[in-house]
């Protein structure tokens, strides 16, 4: 731990413990650990980016009705593939766990392989999702076509796209680990890279449900 | 730059969050508790799916049964995927927590009460469709 | 090629605009080649453009919204000017170009001028307040900065390379979309205000994580100042708020470039989602500026009056109170909009409620000037001007929040009297008596005092005729943002509002003249001590400005207002006398990641702008690798050893020791 994030003067690496009494149990007042406030500091972004869905599902939820006299989500929703995408992406959440926790051992069997994993089923709900995306374009079900069709696309787009940027993030990670090993900074970010992700699977819980489930439901 | 491990959790220090419980732990024990997570979640999504199709049971209640379903799924992600707990290390966490699904229920609830409340408002013929 | 950009584009058949427009170009290139022949280039790159020092990334964002602020005021003093001649007549401003004037005036004053203001003194303040060296997240911080200058680039690009926006601040649609807004206009608008919007959040990221995880030893939550305690109240509305800004602007954008129908007339689109959403994130947004400068009065007014805070509990309450209520009043900004009396009467009653805080504010801060020894330099004279004014502009929001009178008095001058009372009594003065307060601190010689007694007069004086008046047109009938008039009875109001802009004007011919003044005099004006102003939090234990490791020794806080009670005991000579143990400090190291990040947003907006697809690509393509290039690093911190610590913070003590020495001999 480094002595900026530590404070440094009192000859100690680790955050100084205020002198004397039991309260600074609860209080721990000293500068937290960098994992720590990394770690908290990407957490308050996710949930920054979890506003920001709500926003999406706030309008998709009034714009639903709205399908200007063309197909709505009855019409359109196919549940298998919709079955097909939850599973991949739960999975992936948990071979992401195990990539996390081999990351966390050094193990490189665990980590590799875990985020190998990940990738594919991330890429396998990707191609699910941009074929399901063309096929309703290629029926005239686009965006443009009504209201609660923009709203559509651009709330389970938005989820892709946070998807694909995730990858790209995933490869990054796999590079940096390859090429520098498992240094105490590029872990920090394995820990960022399985908050997102594990999030992103939060968020397809909600979409899979409100969107697709209720959707197909009406 | 500091290759220092930094994991090691100190006396009365918080927890950052999505980390792993304790160093200590050892490997089949992590991979354990994601096996439950993703135990749980299979099955609870699984019996979304199932509902949502079903005529077992009774139509009107499906909507909120596949709200509860989808919050007790994103409850298991939270304690097994995201290892949120309710100890005094993870109080900031939950904090944190609780003040996003305050404003996402703000935004949601709000945004919904408002804006239907705008459409009964509005008289009829208001907006041409298509 | 170039999409859309030809030579159409440059308004040579407009001489407003154009005069303007070279006027800067002229002074821009004036002060670029000024720096180059100086040879400042590489000390400006080395010391502030790559800089990822809080002290030193707050600075820049003060001087921008200094800079947009004469910027902001020219328009302000055009559509004045304007409403004083258009009685019955055209005016010399046609309304394609009024309309312009007054969305960038509202655009760059709330996201160019009071926000960067704000976040530069949070930055510079709040780690000096903790006791710490730095934010969360430094480098982040420095990239926070550079986005929101890359805004305020391209606002002010549209002068010169097509148009502005004409829908208001805030783009309403469907006026907004592309069918009747055509032009790139909104555009400009859409990408410097979503751009600048992601370096926001992202300060609220860093500033939450640091109020929250890194203080100095012994520092618990209740004794942080007031003024931290406002900072994370802010950026904690910043985090919560600002996603939706994201979001809502998205979906316009989406509407005018792919042809969605969010929020268009046809295939369902409802305009009405627009409002309520861009008013959920706007109604936190303006809570956002003002909790600030309530941070800042609590500090002037408890300094000045030379006593602790009164009720520093109830003021933890009031501002965390207000952050929460803050975020469910947003239906008050279109009352009229069509909502039935029970969602009406919700809304105004809770807007009637976020006043009780407030309220409890006020009534701390003259509490604690009560029994006091109070002194007036302009800081304080900024708190007084603000406690009268935020008060009457405050009764006003309370009036506003009572639906009826709402449907009366909505969109009407009364309405913009309203929010520029409050705008201005509360975040501006704020931010100026900030300024003025921390001023030595940063750059380590005050401010001269008679041109900031005079600055802060002609500002309190200009205000009220500026905007008195307005009340009185707006319960007279006249709507906001009117080109031209035929109604005689509003003339002589409007008469006045528009010479009150002139002595305004006056009160920044003042400011400007202090800050030249000051710099010339600036030996005279000197802080030695590092305490001017016999402060009470943590930043007056240092020297000013402050090494750039803040403290060489992190302070260890017993108490609120610590450095109030080790600065009386130095006085009577009981504090410690042992010298600390000084040891190495690691800092981090600089870096061009923020500024190359905001190279490649100004050209990827402009090419999303101007529809030039290649450029977009390009700049995507190296923001993706700046981020890469930075995460490669192996270098991140340098080191300051212990020997240099050592002289360095020998020399601050030596030199407040001699100051009060000297100060001692002579009362």
């Amino acid at each position: 731990m480094t002595a900026f994030q530590a404070g440094a003067g009192y000859g100690d690496d680790r955050p100084e413990q205020a002198r004397g009494s039991a309260a600074i149990v609860l209080d721990h007042t000293d500068p937290a650990s960098k994992r720590i406030i990394v770690g908290y500091g990407f957490w308050i972004f996710l949930l920054s980016d979890i506003i920001m869905f709500s926003a999406f599902f706030a309008t998709y939820a009034v714009l639903s009705g709205e399908t200007a006299g063309g197909p709505s989500g009855k019409d359109l929703f196919d549940l298998h593939n919709v079955a097909i995408e939850t599973a991949c992406l739960l999975l992936s959440s948990f071979t992401c766990g195990l990539a996390a926790i081999g990351a966390r051992a050094h193990n490189g069997l665990m980590y590799y392989g875990g985020m190998a994993a990940t990738c594919v089923l991330g890429l396998g709900f990707l191609a699910i999702e941009i074929h399901e995306f063309v096929g309703m374009i290629d029926q005239g079900a686009g965006p443009t076509r009504s209201a609660f069709l923009s709203a559509f696309f651009t709330l389970v787009g938005c989820h892709g796209v946070h998807v694909t940027l995730g990858i790209l993030w995933l490869l990054t990670m796999v590079a940096q680990v390859f090429a520098k090993g498992y240094r105490a900074d590029i872990l920090r970010r394995v820990l960022c890279f399985a908050l997102f992700w594990h999030t992103l699977d939060i968020i397809w819980v909600a979409i899979f449900t409100v969107v697709y489930l209720l959707g197909a439901g009406q | 730059m500091s290759s220092t491990d930094d994991y090691q959790p100190l006396h009365g220090a918080d927890h950052a969050p999505g980390d792993e419980p304790a160093r200590g732990r050892e490997i089949a024990e992590g991979v354990l508790g994601y096996l439950i997570g993703l135990g749980l979640a299979i099955l609870l999504t699984a019996v979304s799916f199932f509902i949502a199709g079903t005529f077992l049971v009774w139509r009107p209640s499906v909507p909120v049964a596949l709200v509860v379903l989808a919050i007790a799924q994103i409850g298991v992600h939270l304690v097994f995927f995201l290892h949120i707990t309710t100890g005094p290390d993870n109080v900031n966490n939950v904090l944190a927590l609780a003040f996003g699904v305050l404003i996402v229920m703000l935004v949601i609830v709000g945004s919904l009460w408002i804006m239907s409340n705008l459409s009964q408002n509005m008289t009829p013929m208001h907006m041409p469709m298509g | 090629m170039l999409g859309k950009l030809t030579w159409g584009a440059v308004p040579f058949d407009q001489p407003i605009p154009l005069f303007a427009g070279a006027f800067v170009i002229v002074v821009v290139i004036c002060v670029l080649a000024f720096i180059t022949i100086k040879g400042w280039v590489p000390y400006l790159w080395r010391e502030w453009i790559t800089s990822v020092d809080h002290k030193r990334i707050g600075v820049m964002y003060v001087t921008l919204a200094a800079v947009m602020l004469l910027r902001g005021f020219i328009d302000a003093a055009m559509m004045r000017s304007q409403q004083a001649l258009a009685f019955q007549s055209q005016g010399y401003l046609p309304p394609e170009h009024y309309n312009q004037i007054f969305s960038a005036h509202g655009t760059i004053m709330i996201f160019f001028v009071a926000m960067p203001f704000v976040i530069g003194l949070m930055n510079i303040v709040v780690p000096l307040q903790l006791g710490i060296r730095d934010v969360a997240f430094p480098t982040l911080n420095s990239i926070s900065f550079w986005l929101t200058a890359t805004g305020a680039l391209l606002v002010n690009i549209s002068l010169v390379v097509g148009e502005f926006s004409r829908t208001g601040w805030l783009p309403f649609p469907p006026l907004s979309e592309l069918t009747y807004s055509p032009g790139v206009g909104v555009d400009y608008y859409l990408w410097g205000v979503q751009i600048s919007g992601v370096g926001t959040l992202l300060t609220g990221v860093n500033f939450v994580t640091t109020i929250l995880k890194i203080h100095a030893p012994g520092m618990t939550y209740m004794r942080m100042p007031i003024f931290t305690w406002t900072a994370l109240a802010t950026n904690l509305l910043i985090v919560a708020a600002f996603p939706v800004l994201t979001a809502t602007l998205a979906m316009l954008t989406l509407d005018r470039y792919l042809g969605f129908h969010f929020f268009t007339n046809e295939a369902g689109g409802n305009m009405m989602m627009f409002m309520n959403l861009i008013w959920m994130w706007g109604h936190p947004e303006v809570y956002i500026l003002v909790l600030p400068a309530f941070g800042v009065f609590s500090e002037v007014v408890s300094t000045f009056s030379r006593k602790p805070l009164f009720g520093y509990r109830s003021m933890v309450m009031a501002t965390m109170a207000i952050c929460v209520i803050s975020y469910t009043v947003w239906l008050h900004h279109f009352f009229t909009m069509g909502a039935g009396p029970d969602v009406n009467a919700v809304f105004g009653v809770a807007s009637m409620i976020i006043a009780v805080p407030t309220g409890v504010k006020i009534f701390n801060w003259m509490f604690t000037m009560y029994g006091g020894r109070v002194v007036y330099p302009s800081p304080m004279l900024w708190s007084i001007g603000f406690m009268v004014t935020f008060v009457i502009g405050g009764l006003t929001g309370v009036l506003v929040a009572v639906v009826p009178a709402d449907f009366m008095l909505h969109n009407s001058l009364f309405q913009v009297a309203h929010f520029h009372n409050v705008i201005i009594g509360g975040v501006l003065f704020g931010m100026f008596a900030g300024y003025t307060f921390w001023f030595p601190k940063a750059f380590g010689f005050r401010l001269h005092e008679g041109w900031g007694k005079a600055a802060f007069w002609c500002w309190f004086i200009g205000f009220y005729l500026a905007f008195m008046p307005l009340y009185v047109v707006g319960l007279m009938g006249m709507t906001r943002r009117m080109q031209h008039y035929d109604v005689p009875e509003w003339h002589p109001w409007l008469l006045v509002a528009g010479f009150g802009a002139v002595v305004v004007l006056a009160g920044i011919l003042c400011q400007v003249a202090q800050l030249v003044v000051s710099i010339r005099h600036r030996e005279e004006l000197r802080d030695l001590t590092g305490d001017p102003w016999m402060g009470r939090s943590l930043e007056w234990s240092t020297s000013s400005p402050p090494p750039a490791f803040n403290f060489a020794v992190l302070p260890h806080v017993e108490g609120r207002d610590d450095y109030w009670r080790t600065a009386r005991l130095a006085e009577r000579g009981l504090g410690p006398r042992v010298e600390p143990t000084y040891k190495a400090i690691e800092m981090p190291r600089n870096s061009a990641t923020g500024f190359v990040c905001a190279f490649f947003a100004t050209f990827g907006g402009f090419g999303m702008i101007w529809h030039i697809w290649w450029l977009v690509i390009v700049a995507l393509v190296g923001a993706f690798a700046t981020f890469v290039v930075f995460a490669w690093r192996d270098r991140t911190e340098y080191e300051i050893p212990a020997e240099e610590v050592a002289r360095i913070d020998r020399a601050n003590r030596r030199a407040r020791g001699e100051a009060l020495a000297t100060a001692e001999a002579l009362s």
